[in-house]
């Protein structure tokens, strides 16, 4: 078996996790699983690993894709397993986004929003995302999930009144 | 405020008992936070990081909370200035390894520290004595909500607070407690622990990452996810974790003393033993037997006073910290000297655990 970083020499390190029902797989060689620092530890995380190599498949889409703002491409993610600015986010979106379904608990943020001014611009659009998934939900007959998105919206809804006062 | 001014006295974490704080050493949180289209620093160039720095440091050092601090550029800290701040954990390994183009901004009561250009253009941490995530999340937010008045933080709605890597991007937001175990170590408990925190989405790492087997029986136990589950609830899902952690090593340490006083006696009176006569001890070895006699302690063997000199010492026996109290460069064995000869002076005043009192009678099948 051949190791994932270096994909040459054979693999003697093999690593499994499972997160959330969904396995993890990695086998590296020797030399890149130390110079991963991954020899003793059970304190890592096989998803920091993924980033770093299995990233390429992750990001799936055009491979010519290239950050206006700051000239970040996928082949510079797959090398560092991080971005190059915020705008990459937007850029590689469609890409990231099972990658962060594996990582996270969803693929949506609902902690802290910034700044009073940015405040209601920023659940308005909350409310409009959320609107969408309630359709999607309802017309899947997942009526779970929608009463869950119901709740959420509600919970936004209430929120712009009061900094509406 | 300089470095040496900064670094002559203990940490407040150090220096207080905050709620809990027998078993739970400290709390901590800390916000990854990043400027719209910037160049994250690990992509930006010199001169751009250099930029941002000259743009990010002025606006923290002028926050109420950095009323009174210590502020610097990375490539103007020794390199033995850096390690006493990470082993203060007051900056990451990686940000002691930066130079030119990022820096770090640290109050004088050492609870709140601001990296700038790290991973991220900043990181910005609270650590206080004892189980108290509420109120040092709190404070986090309020320096965040300062901050963002002036920085113009990347934000989206759907991906909450954007950074270069994808583990933290959302709240941004690492909360975790340093527990000191060792009654579960003792009584090989701690792997069912362990297992059973990740299974909750929440990591358990050694105090200095080095392996399994934590030194000084202190493990670190931290949110995993950052997208997905608000920053309260992460902070209450963690409260709850640590609390049950606090209840099974207190539980832990009465099924010692129960069953095993005289391993936990003679586990505290070799600890103490070693430590008040010996003449050379390693860092590693300085740790594990400090954590012996912070249990003593906690189970009344020696003074209450004494609690203070074994937390300090679990800071200063420390290598960078041996160093710098040396005033001059030592080899490996140097240093294990002059901490012995520290150790010992520090714990000269403190009597030899007294089990005569605290001893229940046991039967002669175990005497013999």
């Amino acid at each position: 078996m051949q190791c994932d970083i270096c994909k040459k020499n054979e693999a003697t390190v093999h690593l499994t996790q499972i997160i959330d029902n969904k396995m993890l797989k990695v086998d590296l060689c020797d030399g890149c699983s130390k110079t991963k620092g991954i020899q003793e530890t059970t304190g890592f995380s096989l998803a920091d690993l993924h980033i770093g190599l299995g990233a390429g498949e992750d990001i799936a889409g055009d491979a010519d894709l290239k950050c206006k703002v700051c000239g970040f491409t996928q082949a510079d993610f797959k090398k560092t397993g991080r971005l190059g600015c915020s705008a990459c986010w937007g850029t590689f979106e469609a890409g990231l986004a099972p990658l962060l379904k594996a990582m996270h608990k969803s693929d949506r943020h609902v902690g802290k929003v910034p700044g009073k001014a940015a405040h209601t611009l920023v659940i308005t659009e909350q409310i409009k995302d959320l609107a969408g998934e309630l359709e999607k939900a309802v017309r899947g007959e997942k009526y779970e999930d929608a009463a869950h998105i119901r709740d959420q919206i509600r919970e936004l809804e209430s929120k712009l009144k009061i900094s509406a006062v | 405020m300089k470095i040496d001014e900064l670094l002559s006295s203990p940490s407040e974490w150090v220096r207080t008992e905050g709620p809990n704080s027998k078993i739970v050493m400290s709390s901590r949180v800390r916000f990854a936070r990043n400027l719209r289209n910037v160049a994250f620093p690990g992509w930006a160039k010199k001169a751009e990081r250099q930029k941002l720095l000259e743009l990010i440091r002025p606006v923290v050092e002028q926050l109420p909370e950095m009323a009174s601090s210590f502020s610097d550029s990375m490539d103007n800290l020794a390199a033995l200035d850096k390690q006493v701040l990470v082993e203060r954990h007051l900056i990451s390994r990686e940000h002691a390894a930066k130079n030119v183009g990022s820096g770090v901004v640290i109050n004088d009561k050492e609870t709140l520290s601001v990296m700038i250009n790290e991973e991220d253009h900043l990181r910005m941490q609270a650590i206080k004595s004892g189980l108290q995530l509420k109120s040092i999340f709190k404070l986090i937010d309020k320096v965040d909500t300062e901050l963002e008045g002036v920085l113009d933080f990347a934000y989206s709605p759907r991906l909450g607070y954007l950074t270069a890597c994808p583990t933290n991007v959302g709240t941004g937001m690492r909360a975790s407690a340093m527990v000191h175990l060792p009654a579960m170590v003792l009584s090989d408990q701690i792997n069912q622990v362990v297992q059973a925190v990740n299974k909750l989405g929440l990591a358990v790492r050694g105090l200095y990452g080095e392996g399994t087997e934590a030194l000084g029986n202190v493990f670190q136990v931290s949110n995993q996810t950052t997208l997905g589950e608000k920053e309260t609830d992460v902070i209450d899902r963690l409260n709850k974790v640590i609390l049950q952690i606090i209840d099974h090593e207190e539980n832990a340490r009465i099924t010692l003393l129960e069953k095993k006083p005289r391993l936990a006696y003679d586990q505290v009176g070799r600890a103490y033993g070693v430590l008040t006569n010996a003449h050379t001890v390693s860092s590693k070895e300085a740790l594990n037997l400090l954590s012996l006699l912070r249990m003593g302690v906690d189970l009344e063997l020696f003074p209450a006073g004494t609690r203070l000199i074994v937390d300090e010492l679990f800071i200063v026996a420390q290598p960078a910290h041996v160093q710098k109290a040396a005033e001059r460069k030592l080899t490996a064995e140097e240093r294990d000297i002059f901490r012995a000869d520290l150790i010992r002076q520090r714990l000269k005043d403190v009597t030899k655990p007294t089990v005569a009192t605290a001893a229940p009678p046991e039967g002669p099948a175990e005497l013999a």
